[in-house]
C-alpha cells in the first residue's frame, strides 16, 4: 500500500516536473521560450523622432536576419523614457525586474543612461547603448555587460583639431553650452586642436539651453579668429547657425562643429548652414554601396529617410544579431556572449568598425561640408578614432 | 572692449530687454489687475513664433503674418479668458498656478500635434536681412532694430493707453480698488478681458516678431517665462513701468556677463535679483 502511494506520488512529481521543464535540458528549454527585448526610448518629447528612429533601425536589422535572434523568436518590452533622468533608474528596473528582459536596448539622453547603466551595472544584464555619447557609460563606469554601439562626445571632436589646422585655420574660439555634453565635446577639441599646431583664444559659453547669441557672436567677431568651433544641436544648434550668419560672420570666420551642429536641423537653418564644416561618424551621404543599400532598403520599410541615429539603431541590431547567433540564442551564455561581442566587426553603413577594448566603437570620423542642405562628405577626418576610455577597469 | 564692441552690446542688451518687457508687461498687467498667476504666458510666446511660421507659409509674408497673427492672438485671449480664466481669477493662487501649469501641457501637446517636433526656420523678410556695419568688423542685424522698433511701439502704445485713455484711467481703477471701481460703474468684467487679451497679444507678437532669429521650437516658451518672472519681480508686481526698467536691466547684466564674466553668466541675473530683494523686498516700483 505505502509503496503503491510512493510510485503514484513520484510520477506524478515527474509528470508535473516534465510539464513545467525540469527535466528537460537546460538549453531546451530555455531556447523554446522567446527571448525578451527590452527598448527603453524617448517616444515622446523633444527627442521622440530620435526614440523612433533607432527602433526602426533595431528592428530592421533584426528583420533581415528573419526575425529572430540566434534561432528564438522575439518577445518586445517598450518604455517611453520621456527624456527624464529623474525616472530612469525607475524605468531601467521597470523592464529588468518585472519583464525581466535579457537585452536591454537604450537610450538617446545622456543623464538617462546614467540611470540604466547603474542598473545594468547592478543586474548585469546586457545593455546596448543606442546613441547617448556621455563619456562615463565607457571609461569610470564601464562593464563587461555594457556596449555603445555610437560615439562619445569626444571621440567626435577629437577628430576635428586636426581638420581645422589642415584647413588653415590656427587661431580659433570655442564656443558651447555649459552642461556635461558640451564639457565633454570641449575635452576631444582641447586635446587635438592645440596638440596639431592650433591655439584657442578664447572659451565661450552660455547655460543650457539658452539660445540668446547675440552677445557671443559680438564678442566673436570682435576678436577676429580664423574660424569658430563649436558644440551644439537640435532647436539650438538652428539658432545658432541662423544667428552667426545673421550677425554677418558666415563669409568673414569659418565655422566647424561636431557633426550635430548639422544634423536634423539644415531644413530649419536653411542657406545660413552652407559652407559649415563638421566631424562626424556618419553621413546621409556617404558614398559606399552598403550605406546605399542601407538607405534604400529604410526608405521602403519606413517611408522616410533614415539618419544618424536610425543608422545607430541600425547597428545596435547588427551587433545583438552578431552576439545571438554566436550563442545559438543563449543568452545567458555570459563569457561566450560578451566575447563575441567584443570581437564583432560590424559592416555598417558608416563603414566597418570594431570594439574598443571599452566596448566604444572604433570608426572612420568623416569631415562633412555643408551644401544645398544636405551634410555632403569631404574627406576622412580621422582612421580607425578610438575613444580613451580612460578609467575603464572592466570586471 | 573697444567703443564699437561696447555700442553693439549695448544694443544688444536693449533688443533683448525689449522682448523681455513686452513678455513681462502681459505678465505683471494679468498679475496687477486680475490677481491671477499665469504660469502658461511662455507658452504664449511658444504659440506666437508657431502661429508666426504657420501663417509666413501660408501668406508668405512676415508682415501680414504679424499683423493677422495680432488679430487672432487678441481673439484666442479673448476666448481663453471668457472660457477659463474668468472663473480663476477670485480663486486661491494654488488653483491658478494649478489651472495654467496643466494649459503649460495642453500647449505644447497641441503644438505637437499641429506641427510636430521638429525644429522650423522662419526667414527674415529680405529688406531686413541686412546688417549695418558699424566699423569694418563689426556690424549690427537690422532685423534686430526691427524688433526693437515692434517693442518700443508696443510699449509707447501701452503707455498711452494705460495713462492717457479714458479706458486706461478703468484698468487704473480697478488695478487699486476693485470693489469701489465696480460701484462707480467700471464694468471690471470687461476690463479683466481687455487686460487678459491685451497680455496674451504682446507675448504671442513678440514671439511671432522673435521667430525669424530664434527658430521655432518645442519648449522654446519655458526658458523665457523663467526670466519673466525674474524682470517682474525685480521690477514690482503689477508695474507697468517697474517691468520696464527691470527688463532692460536684465538685458544689461545677461549680455554684459555672458561677454565678461562667462564662467558665472547663468547665476549674474539671480544674484541682481537677490541684490534687488534685499534692498527693496517689494521691487523697484513696487505700486
Amino acid at each position: 500500500m505505502s509503496t503503491r502511494r510512493i510510485v503514484l506520488s513520484r510520477s506524478a512529481a515527474i509528470v508535473g516536473a516534465a510539464a513545467t521543464g525540469w527535466l528537460l535540458p537546460a538549453t531546451a528549454g530555455a531556447q523554446s521560450a522567446k527571448l525578451r527585448v527590452g527598448l527603453m526610448l524617448p517616444y515622446t518629447g523633444t527627442y521622440a523622432q530620435l526614440g523612433v528612429a533607432v527602433e526602426n533601425g533595431v528592428r530592421m536589422a533584426i528583420d533581415q536576419q528573419g526575425g529572430k535572434l540566434g534561432g528564438r523568436e522575439i518577445e518586445w518590452f517598450k518604455v517611453d523614457d520621456e527624456s527624464e533622468p529623474s525616472k530612469a533608474v525607475e524605468n531601467a528596473s521597470k523592464l529588468v525586474q518585472r519583464d525581466k528582459v535579457q537585452v536591454l536596448i537604450g537610450t538617446v539622453h545622456s543623464g538617462v543612461q546614467m540611470g540604466i547603466q547603474k542598473v545594468a551595472r547592478e543586474t548585469g544584464v546586457l545593455s546596448l547603448i543606442p546613441n547617448a555619447g556621455a563619456h562615463a557609460a565607457t571609461r569610470a563606469l564601464c562593464a563587461p555587460n555594457v556596449f555603445r554601439t555610437s560615439f562619445t562626445n569626444a571621440q567626435i571632436t577629437l577628430a576635428l583639431g586636426p581638420a581645422m589646422v589642415a584647413r588653415g585655420h590656427k587661431k580659433a574660439v570655442w564656443i558651447t553650452w555649459k552642461y556635461a555634453a558640451g564639457e565633454e565635446a570641449f575635452e576631444g577639441f582641447k586635446q587635438s586642436y592645440p596638440a596639431a599646431g592650433g591655439s584657442i583664444i578664447k572659451e565661450l559659453g552660455l547655460p543650457f539651453p539658452n539660445v540668446e547669441f547675440q552677445a557671443l557672436l559680438t564678442e566673436i567677431a570682435a576678436l577676429q579668429p580664423d574660424a569658430v568651433a563649436c558644440f551644439f544641436a537640435g532647436g539650438g544648434a538652428a539658432k545658432f547657425i541662423r544667428d552667426y550668419a545673421a550677425a554677418g560672420l558666415k563669409d568673414k570666420i569659418a565655422l566647424y562643429g561636431s557633426g550635430f551642429l548639422t544634423e536634423g536641423v539644415l531644413d530649419a537653418a536653411g542657406p545660413a548652414a552652407d559652407g559649415i564644416i563638421t566631424t562626424m561618424h556618419y553621413s546621409d551621404s556617404l558614398d559606399t554601396p552598403r550605406n546605399k543599400q542601407f538607405r534604400m532598403e529604410y526608405a521602403k520599410a519606413f517611408r522616410s529617410q533614415p539618419d544618424v541615429y536610425a543608422m545607430q539603431g541600425y547597428d545596435t541590431g547588427l551587433l545583438l544579431v552578431h552576439g545571438a547567433n554566436a550563442v545559438q540564442g543563449d543568452m545567458e551564455a555570459k563569457p561566450a556572449l560578451y566575447r563575441a561581442l567584443e570581437s564583432a566587426v560590424i559592416d555598417s553603413p558608416r563603414g566597418r568598425w570594431t570594439m574598443s577594448r571599452a566596448h566604444n566603437p572604433v570608426q572612420d570620423i568623416y569631415l562633412r561640408r555643408v551644401e544645398n542642405m544636405e551634410n555632403k562628405v569631404i574627406g576622412v577626418a580621422a582612421k580607425a578614432q578610438a575613444d580613451s576610455g580612460a578609467g575603464c577597469r572592466m570586471g | 572692449m573697444d567703443f564699437a564692441t561696447f555700442l553693439i552690446q549695448l544694443l544688444n542688451s536693449v533688443q533683448y530687454g525689449l522682448v523681455l518687457f513686452m513678455l513681462a508687461a502681459g505678465l505683471t498687467l494679468i498679475f496687477g489687475i486680475m490677481g491671477v498667476v499665469n504660469l502658461a504666458h511662455g507658452s504664449f510666446y511658444m504659440l506666437g513664433a508657431y502661429l508666426a511660421y504657420a501663417l509666413t507659409g501660408y501668406f508668405g509674408s512676415l508682415a501680414w503674418a504679424i499683423a493677422v497673427g495680432a488679430v487672432l492672438a487678441m481673439v484666442f485671449g479673448l476666448a481663453l479668458e471668457w472660457l477659463l480664466f474668468r472663473h480663476f481669477h477670485c480663486r486661491d493662487h494654488l488653483d491658478q498656478v494649478l489651472l495654467t501649469f496643466g494649459l503649460i501641457y495642453i500647449f505644447e501637446d497641441l503644438r505637437s500635434i499641429l506641427w510636430g517636433d521638429a525644429v522650423h526656420g522662419v526667414a527674415i523678410p529680405e529688406p531686413l536681412a541686412a546688417s549695418i556695419p558699424l566699423t569694418d568688423i563689426l556690424s549690427y542685424p537690422l532685423y534686430r532694430l526691427f524688433i526693437c522698433g515692434i517693442c518700443l511701439a508696443l510699449a509707447l502704445g501701452l503707455y498711452l493707453l494705460i495713462a492717457k485713455t479714458r479706458l486706461g484711467m478703468k484698468i487704473r481703477a480697478g488695478a487699486s480698488n476693485p470693489d469701489m471701481a465696480q460701484a462707480l460703474g467700471v464694468n471690471t468684467r470687461l476690463i479683466h478681458s481687455i487686460v487678459f487679451a491685451l497680455g496674451v497679444t504682446l507675448a504671442m507678437v513678440a514671439g511671432m516678431a522673435m521667430a525669424p532669429v530664434s527658430s521655432v521650437y518645442p519648449g522654446m516658451g519655458s526658458s523665457v517665462l523663467i526670466m519673466c518672472f525674474v524682470v517682474v519681480v525685480i521690477g514690482g508686481i503689477g508695474s507697468v513701468r517697474g517691468a520696464f526698467i527691470s527688463a532692460l536691466l536684465v538685458g544689461l547684466v545677461d549680455t554684459f556677463g555672458k561677454v565678461l564674466l562667462p564662467q558665472i553668466a547663468g547665476m549674474l541675473v539671480y544674484m541682481l535679483m537677490a541684490a534687488v530683494l534685499l534692498y527693496k523686498p517689494e521691487g523697484l516700483f513696487k505700486q
